[in-house]
This record gives C-alpha cells, sequence and structure tokens, in this order.
C-alpha cells in the first residue's frame, strides 16, 4: 500500500480535491435553499425536495463543466510537453484521463438520478397544492396566476388543476429538455459499457457522440426560469416572516401585507460549460487540421498472422518511444479514427505501425492494401499522443512485457534504445532491458529483427522479480506493461512485493498501458 | 459497422431500463403520487425485464465476457425456447411491456429508454441474431511452468510453422526475412 501511494499520490490528490468540490458545492447549494429567506414561499409547496435538486443541479454544472477536459488530447499532450522537466509522477496523472472521465460520468449519472427524483416530487407537490382545496397558503400561493397584469406574480408553474405533470413536463422547456438530455445520457453510457466498447467499438464511437445534444439541451435547460424566488422588492414590503401567517389578509385593506412577486433565474449552465466547449472545439478543429496533411507511405509489410505494417512520412512529424497516432483511411470509413501505436524509434526518418485484423476496420483497411495492382488507399493521421512508455529512459533498469499485438510499444523502445546506444547518447540511463515477449503465434522476431533474449510460454513472475531484485539491489526498476488487465494484477503485485520500503533500495514502478 | 451485433447493445439498454422502471416505481409508489398503481406495475415489469435480460446471449465470433452469476438465469431463460431465441419476440413483449409505464411521469423514463431497447431488438432481429446461451466450459488450469515449452532448434529469422512444414515453397515466408535497420552480428552461443 505504501508503494502504491508513493506513486500515485498526485492522482489520489485530484480525486480527494474533486469529491471534496462536489461535496462542497452540493452542501452549499443545498442551505441556500433550505434556508434563505427568498425561497421561503417556494418551500412551502416544495419542501426539502427543492433543496435537493438544486444542490444536485449546482453538482450537475460542475461534472459537465469537467466532463470535456480530460478528452482534449491535444491539450493533454502540449501539458505533458511543457512538464517534461517534472518527474513521471507528476505526469501520471495524465496518463489516466480516460478513468478521470468515466469518473466524472458515473457522478453525473448519480447526481442525474438525485435531480430527477426531487423534480418528481417537486412536480407532483405542484400539482397537489394547486388541486388543493382547503384555503392553506400552499393553495393561496398556487393561485397567484400569471395571467394577471402583474406577470411576476406566480409561483407554480401548474396553472390549472386540470393540468397533468406530464403535460406540464412536457410543454415547459425544463421538463421537456431535461427528457431529452437524459435518454441522450442513458444511451452514451449503455453504448460506453466496456462490453461494447471493446467488442464494438464503432458502435460507442458514433453514439457518443450524442453528447452534442446533451449540452445543447443541458445550455437550454434553465432558460424557462421555472425555479422561482421572492423578488427584492417583494421582499423589502412583505416579508416572509412578516406576512406568511395572515396570507388570508393579502392585499386587503386592513393588512400591510401585498401579495409576494416572484421571479425566475437566469440559467446558469452555460456559464459553466462555454470554456470546455470552446476548447473542445478548438481541440476538434486542431485535430481535423492535423488530419489534413499530406501522409506519405513509403512502406507496406504484410506479416504473418494477417499483421500489416506501415510505414509512412509526414512533414513536421516527431515521436517519441511508445506513442500512439490515430488513424483514418477515408476509402474504408470516413468518419472513423482508430489508434495504434507506434512501431519506429524516433531515430528512424519514418514511422510505422503495425496493425492487426480486428474487426470491421482492421480488416478492410488490411484488405484494401492487399490489392497490389489498385491505387494506394489515402491515410490520415492524428497525433502522436503521448504514454506512459516515454518514461522508460529514466529508469536504470527497465522491464518491458508485451503480450501479443502489446509488443508494439516495445519494438520502439527496443529500437529506440539501439540507436541511442549506437550514439553513445548520454541521456540514456538505461543500462539493461529485457524484454519479455509473449507471443500466442509462431512468429516471434517479426518487430525489431533484434538478437534479444526471448523466453518462451509464460514466465514465472515471482522468479523474475526476485532475481532482478537480488541483481540491482540499489537501483530503480521500471516495469511497463502493455497487455491484458489480468497480467497487470499480477505484474503488480510483483512489484509491490518486491519493492523494498526503504527508498535507497530496490524499487519498482509499475506502468501500464491498455488500449 | 456491418459485425455489430446490434442484441448485445439493445440487452445493455433493456437492462438499464429496467433498473429505470424500478427506480421511478419506487419514487411513485412510495411517494403515493397520482396514478401510482402505476408504479407498482413498473416495479413488477422492472423486475421481469431485469431478470429477462441478466444472462448475456453469446456472442457469434469470440468469447464472450458473462455477467455475475448468470449461470441460474441462463438454464431459466433457456427454457422458454424460440421465445426467449427469437428477438421479434423480445422486441414485441419490450414494446408492449414499456407502454403502461408511459402514463406517470416518474415512469416515463424507463418508457422511452424500454422502446429504444425494443427497437434495437427489432433491428437485430431483422438481421437474423438470435439469444443463444452461454455454456459452461470445464475449465483447464493451465499449470505453472506447464506452458514453457522447448525453445526452437533453428536460429532466427523463423519462418512460421505453416511454411515450416512444407520444404517445396521457397524460403521467404509470409512476409519475407525481416531487414534489421542496423546490420546485426548473430553471436554464436
Amino acid at each position: 500500500m505504501g508503494n502504491w501511494l508513493v506513486d500515485h499520490w498526485l492522482s489520489v490528490l485530484i480525486l480527494v480535491a474533486w469529491l471534496g468540490l462536489n461535496i462542497f458545492l452540493f452542501v452549499y447549494a443545498f442551505l441556500i435553499y433550505e434556508k434563505a429567506d427568498k425561497y421561503f414561499y417556494t418551500r412551502e409547496i416544495l419542501g426539502v425536495t427543492l433543496a435537493f435538486a438544486r444542490a444536485s443541479a449546482l453538482c450537475l454544472n460542475c461534472n459537465s463543466m469537467l466532463i470535456l477536459i480530460p478528452v482534449c488530447r491535444n491539450l493533454l499532450s502540449f501539458l505533458r510537453g511543457t512538464c517534461s522537466f517534472c518527474n513521471h509522477t507528476l505526469r501520471k496523472p495524465l496518463d489516466h484521463n480516460l478513468t478521470f472521465h468515466k469518473l466524472v460520468a458515473y457522478m453525473i449519472c448519480v447526481f442525474t438520478a438525485i435531480h430527477i427524483i426531487a423534480h418528481l416530487f417537486n412536480f407532483e407537490h405542484y400539482s397537489r397544492s394547486q388541486q388543493a382545496m382547503d384555503g392553506s397558503l400552499a393553495s393561496v400561493l398556487s393561485s397567484l396566476s400569471r395571467h394577471e397584469k402583474e406577470s411576476n406574480s406566480w409561483l407554480n408553474p401548474i396553472q390549472s388543476p386540470n393540468m397533468t405533470v406530464i403535460y406540464a413536463t412536457f410543454t415547459s422547456i425544463a421538463g421537456l429538455t431535461g427528457v431529452i438530455l437524459t435518454i441522450a445520457l442513458i444511451l452514451m453510457v449503455t453504448s460506453a459499457v466496456e462490453f461494447i466498447r471493446r467488442n464494438y467499438f464503432e458502435l460507442f464511437w458514433y453514439t457518443h457522440h450524442l453528447f452534442i445534444i446533451y449540452i445543447i439541451c443541458l445550455a437550454l435547460h434553465g432558460m424557462g426560469g421555472i425555479v422561482r424566488a421572492q423578488t427584492e422588492d417583494s421582499m423589502g414590503e412583505s416579508h416572509p416572516y412578516n406576512c406568511s401567517k395572515s396570507f388570508h389578509e393579502w392585499d386587503k385593506y386592513v393588512s400591510s401585507c401585498r401579495r409576494p412577486h416572484f421571479e425566475g433565474h437566469p440559467p446558469e449552465s452555460w456559464k459553466w460549460i462555454l470554456a470546455p466547449i470552446a476548447l473542445y472545439i478548438f481541440e476538434r478543429i486542431l485535430r481535423f487540421y492535423r488530419s489534413q496533411q499530406r501522409v506519405v507511405i513509403t512502406k507496406v509489410v504484410m506479416h504473418p498472422s494477417n499483421v500489416l505494417e506501415l510505414q509512412m512520412r509526414k512533414r513536421g512529424f516527431s515521436m517519441e518511444v511508445g506513442q500512439y497516432i490515430f488513424v483514418n483511411c477515408p476509402s474504408v470509413s470516413l468518419l472513423e479514427w482508430h489508434p495504434f501505436t507506434l512501431t519506429s524509434a524516433p531515430e528512424e526518418d519514418f514511422f510505422s505501425i503495425h496493425i492487426r485484423s480486428a474487426g470491421d476496420w482492421t480488416e478492410n483497411l488490411i484488405r484494401a492494401f492487399e490489392h497490389q495492382h489498385s491505387p494506394m488507399p489515402r491515410i490520415q493521421v492524428d497525433g502522436p499522443f503521448g504514454t506512459v512508455s516515454e518514461d522508460v529512459f529514466q529508469f536504470e533498469v527497465a522491464v518491458l512485457v508485451g503480450a501479443g499485438i502489446g509488443v508494439t510499444p516495445f519494438a520502439s523502445i527496443l529500437k529506440s534504445i539501439w540507436y541511442k546506444f549506437q550514439r553513445a547518447d548520454h541521456k540514456l540511463k538505461t543500462q539493461k532491458a529485457g524484454h519479455a515477449a509473449l507471443n500466442f503465434d509462431k512468429a516471434t522476431d517479426i518487430l525489431t529483427g533484434l538478437k534479444q533474449k526471448t523466453s518462451f510460454g509464460r514466465p514465472m513472475w515471482d522468479n523474475e522479480f526476485s532475481t532482478i531484485a537480488t541483481a540491482y539491489p540499489k537501483s530503480v526498476v521500471g516495469v511497463f506493461l502493455c497487455g491484458p488487465q489480468t497480467l497487470a494484477k499480477s505484474l503488480s503485485k510483483c512489484c509491490h512485493r518486491y519493492s523494498s520500503l526503504d527508498p535507497r533500495k530496490v524499487q519498482f514502478y509499475f506502468n501500464k498501458e491498455i488500449f | 459497422m456491418g459485425q455489430i451485433e446490434w442484441a448485445m447493445w439493445a440487452n445493455e439498454q433493456a437492462l438499464a431500463s429496467g433498473l429505470i422502471l424500478i427506480t421511478g416505481g419506487i419514487v411513485a409508489t412510495a411517494g403515493r403520487f397520482t396514478q401510482w398503481y402505476f408504479g407498482t406495475y413498473s416495479i413488477a415489469a422492472g423486475v421481469f425485464i431485469c431478470l429477462l435480460e441478466y444472462p448475456r446471449g453469446k456472442r457469434k465470433k469470440g468469447s464472450t465476457m458473462e455477467r455475475c452469476g448468470q449461470k441460474y438465469m441462463t438454464s431459466v431463460v433457456k427454457l422458454f425456447g424460440p421465445l426467449t431465441r427469437n428477438y421479434y419476440v423480445r422486441a414485441v413483449l419490450h414494446l408492449l411491456l414499456s407502454v403502461p409505464a408511459g402514463f406517470l411521469l416518474a415512469t416515463i423514463l424507463g418508457t422511452a429508454c424500454l422502446a429504444i431497447a425494443s427497437t434495437i431488438y427489432l433491428l437485430a432481429a431483422i438481421r437474423g441474431e438470435q439469444w443463444i446461451p452461454i455454456e459452461p466450459k470445464p475449465k483447464e488450469r493451465p499449470q505453472v511452468g506447464g506452458t514453457i515449452k522447448q525453445p526452437p532448434t533453428n536460429p532466427p529469422p523463423r519462418p512460421p510453422a505453416e511454411v515450416r512444414k512444407k520444404p517445396s515453397v521457397e524460403e521467404e515466408g509470409a512476409g519475407g526475412p525481416q531487414v534489421n535497420p542496423i546490420p546485426v552480428t548473430d553471436e554464436v552461443v
């Protein structure tokens, strides 16, 4: 546990800060709506569910703002680049951007549920007090009609006893946009579960663009001014403390109390989401601009087990080891972008990717390149985007574990280490690199052609780790994995088990990358 | 998009709709809203839908990740044969189940989501998809150390097994020998 905290303290801090922000905003808004005088009459009809609805609304605004930021990958790459002097622990949270995106999404779902349930009660209370004939304060307040000459005096949006809550919902801006954006949210969530995302990526990709509807509806949601508070003037004239008990005599000659006047709030969601929307639009424009630059394919290699290697050149393209690019092939699909790790080293004069046939798009791409007589399909490239593999050179000892096509980032690293050795690069701290390549086919040396220690079959990790710990008792060892989750769990456990608590002795830092 | 099995997404959507129906139904019943008996119906319908949709069907290609503990419901759902196998039946069933919940605001979201799930199931049925139960397989534990096989006897570059078996094919295996970026000297071990 101690070792894990040392690795991840910044991520934990961000998480705690985010949770704290949510709790603070919720309590802050809750107390305002539960205690403030201008909502006295509103609370008379609605009760505590007013505060629940408004508090969750504030948290929803905040989280909707935060959710767009982790997916601006060009911005994150930029941050990564400017922070290259920071040590790897400080930059680690940038690698967990998608995890943060998912956490914020779950929080949005939770607060949406609270918000909807609270408003269901609110509408029910409004409806009941409109129908009530008992002359209570609630029913008097509800009878303040919006059709009289002071159009501000209404409180209850349900104006007639015959109006059903369903009618009131679908004829108000807030209700209609609320239903639409919730349906968009639900569709986004059900198509984004891991099972769908892993196996039917395109379905996830296209459905997730419903976020545009979510954002538009969110911006419009508050426009109706349906949440009403007593106006300042009205409070000055007839404060609820003085006048709420004598509601039978409002506006009568003898009484000093006038009936209260109410006003709706201006919408505030747009203030929260405007900046991230601008950032995200800029991000998409940037991605489009980068993708329009010409990509020249210099070599195409078909490897065994249906793996296609593409070597390309693009003006101004510069990469670091282990980075990945997004690739689009208009002749296969106009709109889809798929990520691939770069398998070439930065020292080479081209960049390359290895593509395994794993679904619709990859199969069609490989087929398009297999036709040797038709013209070469055009490729568009966006990137490169940084991942954890860049840090491998900072470790004296690096252990790279790749499973299946997961060997690709390490191909790049190993080639780069080779080049750096050849050129006696002083920045290279790595003195020893061991590579375990777990392959499911017989084809082993398709990637690098380097003479490497290759073991066959499944390694016994405990043996490997204890050997390394004994051989390098004072070193910092970086363990890098690109492969399945189960392997990540065993490697991560081994790292924690074999790291000594004394920071001067052997330390294993575990880094994993799973697309 | 040709290889998408729509039924898988419809299944997730229907499961979510079931949960939403249960939640809306509980709110309406507990709060004794107007016409709250629709809420009670909604809870019952939601529970039924969740039980029906919990066991995930088998994918056509590749391995399917089971939901935790789904094998108990799989055996029950299997019993109904064509009624649960056929997605037309499910599409119509979900559409009918969603209608009564549409009369109450608390459950109308469940109606909308279930109707969408029904539409996706209809699409899946038109494309000929079917619900196939995931049968339990006897698990073999790979023995630790047992996967370490004999290292190969010939030095690299090693073409794959298919090419090695046919000596009449040219030495160029599929893809040919790897061109090394820097000349590599092979040290004899």
